[in-house]
């Protein structure tokens, strides 16, 4: 740690603060209010560098950890640190804020500094949720985070958006309070809420198989995983740009790096005994939700679909190494999955906030979001039918793009676990390309379509330079993943001995 | 039989506040033709007094004065402290609407005090006739205030029904006692209790003693099946009282719970807790469920107030010091959560409008973005999310519950939290989403009641984000 400073607390707690004052002082003063609101996160992004410059990757003990007694009659602490499967999502989430705010430059004219301070208060509050090593204090911020994303969805949002975000409300709510009692009754059995105390405790086969199946709630509404994803299409139809992005980019990672923090390693024996369960739901995810992708007439439905259906690689890499220990008996083989999961996280991180921001910018010129009315959009914007088709590529899995690692190397471990769930996995690469391509096909290539596409003006200068940064991650990500893999693998390893290790 | 002079110091604070009352009950007479205010100010500062009194008096550990009929401890001193402070809020928040609806009168700060010192001596008394004696000092005192606005129907009404259900209520109670009495030849809490524990008593009499309390007890704290009033005297009373009742009686009522159940009936616990737990799952089911159709704000609070009590006896039913601690620190939470959820009400209540309808609330952010901020904190405070005080308030008791191994008990009272979260979501809603009617801009009636409203919600998100003194404070008082 440099010199002491509280890098994690200032992450979280500046956006927080910029927040709550550009809600008061920035009544009015749009120019003002997008100004501040961008040099916060800016600020904020070059704060959460040092977390990559100073990481060490030698070691899985929490690092840059602070450590202050909050609640004392509960033992609740105030407790931050990050590991190699933490931090990478803190920067996503850091780096992600800028195009947020970016995005919403010339767009929302309404309210503005409402909008700006509810986004910059979830930022501060992710990144609390990433970094939080105290279970009430990890709830506190999980669950307020919901409060800004229903405000910003129903107020911002499109025709329906009262009903998507009161079904997103409601969802998540009613998935975390399980995750609750889970957590006060590890709290009766340790004597503390400290998450890795949860991993050190010894549990009894009945009770974490309640408490893996409470997690399992939580964290799979949040994914989402089948069948209770529904109510991600319409929370991302309804949901302005910035909110699409920042609920696909990073919200849905909240519920894969539950897995990972809580679920692997509280309960082992459990998750071994059910893996199946999250294995079965992941590989519906894949295939089924991939088919429902393909027959959307929204694009922006589409989308969510297709994250659905990418999160199934993330949720199945992670249960996989239990089958993969079983077969070849030693645990590095099943590196390969829990490695590609957390890469196709941060990867999904960036090109499902990519997609989401391309349709914004279509969804800007045309007001609609209808397939059908676009055609032969590259004709009028060129610049833009280049990013396009890039991310689409991305989206479908090509090589060199940063949507092929994770995939590959989840899809690689399936077939070490079970040939047919590589198979059924694999299937993916097919339909992926096939609803990502058939849409960018009909908006993109062909004769413009009407007099509206017509008229359409290329990339204005703002959204080239979000449009170019998010390329130039996806890109380097695809190419030169090693470090990203490098940061994660102590916290990995770590993490599988834990999984694998009974606690009963 | 030796006479033996009691100790009066433990009493001083209600010496007191009888005393000023009264005084002030016959200075209002004199004042109320010449300053329209003066027994407002009195009544604050004698609730000042009253509160600095108990402050300094405070008692760490019991005292019993009065031939052992009335008792001050830490527990009674912090409750003291609470309804003391509550109290100055409902005050507050009280006068400019008295003004505006032109039923501005001494008497409902006069009535007011005394109905405080009725909470007081319930809040101390340890034997059953003090308990009954404060019961019904509190209680005539409310459906007094309830009948205030004589011109007003469902006032009247609201009134009538709120006496002759509490008249029931305490009909019951006092049945219940009798039967203890006659059980255990004692009405002395600690006595009872030795005489309970000794064996030598009937059963069958004291058992139906117990479920004739509980009985009265549900009746007063208004838990399910015994809920009838609840909706209707805080949808009829004028609003005002409203704030009253659905505040600080919450306390009152809580403490003579315990009172009666945990010192008085220890040994019946087996008797009374799985009272208990029927009532306070009844409780937080109604509480949940009926709320969902209310379109009325004062009906919709007092039945969300009801799924709140159930929260509150989740506490008691854990059937330890811990689980009475987190009960009283959800009390005390909710009261001061209620206090900003009416106070809102009664800020912006005109004489027009009373402003108790959700869709009153239509398009807040546009009106007044500030308060809608305000009334935001107050229903997610209620619905129990972080980072406000109404989570922790959850989180206690639910942590004790499953302590006691009541696991399924918090599981369904967790389930039942979501389900309301969709009403408070829909205030939100209205607030946020919906377009205003008219879109001129509302303010609290004085400026005054805008600091004030604002205080009190962004007291709920303080204490959310520093619980740790107040939580400590409960568990150390028990």
């Amino acid at each position: 740690m440099l010199f002491g400073f509280p890098i994690l607390s200032t992450l979280i707690w500046l956006p927080i603060i910029g927040g709550l004052l550009i809600l008061f002082l920035g009544r009015d003063r749009d120019t003002f209010t997008k100004w501040f609101a961008l040099s916060v996160s800016v600020v904020t992004f070059l704060v959460s560098i040092p977390l990559w410059t100073q990481f060490d990757t030698s070691t899985s003990a929490m690092q840059f950890v602070e450590q202050v007694s909050w609640v004392s009659q509960f033992n609740i602490q105030y407790y931050l640190g990050v590991d190699g499967l933490s931090m990478p999502l803190v920067l996503l989430t850091t780096f992600t804020q800028i195009l947020v705010i970016a995005s919403a430059w010339d767009v929302i004219k309404e309210r503005v500094e409402q909008y700006m301070g509810a986004f910059m208060i979830m930022q501060g509050l992710m990144i609390g949720v990433f970094v939080a090593l105290d279970g009430i204090l990890f709830y506190v911020f999980w669950e307020a985070l919901l409060i800004p994303m229903f405000i910003v969805i129903g107020k911002w949002g499109g025709q329906d958006r009262v009903y998507a975000t009161i079904k997103f409300f409601l969802y998540t709510f009613f998935g975390s309070v399980f995750m609750l009692v889970a957590f006060l009754y590890m709290y009766f059995q340790s004597g503390s809420f400290s998450i890795l105390d949860f991993h050190a405790m010894h549990l009894g086969s009945t009770a974490q198989i309640l408490i893996f199946l409470a997690f399992l709630i939580a964290f799979a509404v949040k994914v989402p995983m089948f069948p209770v994803h529904t109510w991600l299409p319409d929370a991302h139809v309804q949901a302005p740009t910035a909110g699409s992005v920042v609920l696909a980019a990073i919200m849905l990672k909240m519920g894969g790096y539950g897995f990972v923090r809580f679920s692997l390693p509280i309960t082992p024996d459990a998750s071994m005994e059910l893996d199946w369960l999250v294995i079965a739901l992941s590989l519906i995810a894949i295939f089924y939700i991939g088919l429902v992708a393909m027959v959307q007439k929204d694009m922006k439905k589409l989308v969510a679909y297709s994250s659905i259906s990418h999160m199934g690689f993330v949720t199945i890499g992670m249960f996989l190494v239990y089958d993969i220990v079983q077969n070849t008996g030693s645990i590095q083989g099943s590196m390969i999955g829990m490695e590609g999961a957390m890469i196709q996280m941060i990867s999904h991180g960036f090109i499902s906030g990519a997609m989401f921001l391309m349709i914004g910018v279509l969804y800007d010129r045309m007001h609609t979001r209808e397939i059908s009315a676009y055609g032969g959009v590259v004709n009028t914007m060129p610049w833009f039918g280049f990013f396009a088709v890039l991310f689409a590529m991305a989206n479908a899995g090509l090589p060199g793009t940063s949507g092929f690692v994770g995939e590959f190397m989840v899809i690689l471990a399936s077939f070490k676990a079970n040939v047919w769930y590589g198979i059924v996995a694999a299937s993916t690469l097919i339909i992926g390309a096939a609803y990502t391509l058939w849409m960018v096909k009909r908006v993109f290539f062909g004769a413009v379509a009407n007099d509206n596409v017509g008229s359409l003006k290329d990339l204005n200068k703002r959204e080239f330079a979000i449009m170019a940064t998010l390329a130039f991650a996806v890109v380097l990500l695809g190419i030169y993943p090693a470090p990203l893999i490098e940061v994660m693998h102590s916290s990995v390893a770590n993490l599988l001995i834990q999984a694998t290790t009974s606690k009963l | 039989m030796n006479f033996v002079i009691p100790s009066f110091i433990p009493a001083i604070p209600e010496i007191v506040l009888l005393t000023l009352t009264s005084l002030l009950l016959i200075a209002d007479t004199i004042w109320s033709k010449r300053s329209e205010f003066a027994t407002y100010y009195a009544t604050q500062l004698i609730l000042l007094v009253v509160g600095y009194l108990v402050l300094t008096s405070f008692s760490t550990s019991q005292i019993l004065t009065f031939d052992g009929s009335f008792v001050r401890d830490a527990f009674g001193d912090v409750l003291k402290l609470v309804i003391v402070v509550v109290s100055m809020g409902i005050f507050l928040f009280s006068k400019e609407y008295l003004l505006q609806n032109k039923f501005y009168r001494g008497e409902y700060f006069t009535l007011g005090l005394f109905g405080v010192l009725g909470m007081f001596v319930m809040v101390s008394a340890y034997n059953l006739i003090t308990m009954y004696l404060g019961l019904e000092i509190m209680s005539l005192a409310l459906y007094a205030m309830v009948a205030m606005r004589k011109d007003n129907q469902h006032a009247l009404e609201a009134a009538m029904k709120y006496f002759v259900l509490g008249a029931l209520a305490t009909g019951m109670l006092l049945y219940g006692f009798s039967m203890i009495y006659g059980a255990t030849g004692s009405i002395q809490f600690d006595e009872m209790a030795q005489i309970i524990a000794s064996g030598n008593v009937d059963n069958v009499v004291l058992s139906f003693g117990v479920v004739f309390i509980v009985i009265g007890l549900a009746f007063k704290l208004g838990a399910v099946p015994f809920h009838m009033w609840v909706p209707d005297v805080y949808h009829g009373a004028p609003t005002a009282v409203t704030l009253y009742i659905g505040t600080a009686p919450k306390i009152a009522a809580f403490a003579m719970l315990y009172r009666i159940l945990v010192e008085g009936l220890p040994g019946l616990v087996e008797d009374w807790q799985s009272l208990i737990v029927m009532i306070s799952v009844l409780s937080l089911i109604v509480g949940a469920v009926i709320t969902l159709v209310q379109e009325n704000l004062k009906r919709l609070l007092a039945y969300s107030g009801i799924g709140h009590i159930g929260f509150i006896l989740l506490g008691i039913i854990a059937a330890n010091p811990d689980g009475y601690s987190a009960a009283m620190f959800y009390t005390i939470v909710y009261s001061i959560t209620a206090l900003a959820g009416f106070g809102m009400i009664v800020a912006l209540a005109r004489t027009n409008n009373e402003f108790d309808l959700v869709a009153d609330f239509k398009g807040m952010n546009k009106r007044n973005p500030w308060l809608a901020l305000m009334m935001l904190f107050v229903m997610f405070s209620m619905a129990g999310i972080p980072p406000f005080v109404g989570f922790y308030a959850k989180v206690v008791v639910i942590e004790e519950v499953v302590q006691a191994g009541f696991t399924w008990l918090a599981v369904l009272a967790v389930f039942m939290a979501v389900i309301s979260a969709f009403y408070y979501l829909r205030v939100v809603k209205v607030m946020y989403f919906d377009e205003p009617e008219d879109d001129t801009k509302i303010e609290p009636v004085s400026n005054q009641l805008n600091w004030a409203v604002s205080f009190v919600s962004i007291a709920l998100l303080v204490l959310g984000l520093m619980p740790s003194s107040l939580i400590t404070l409960c568990y150390n008082s028990l």
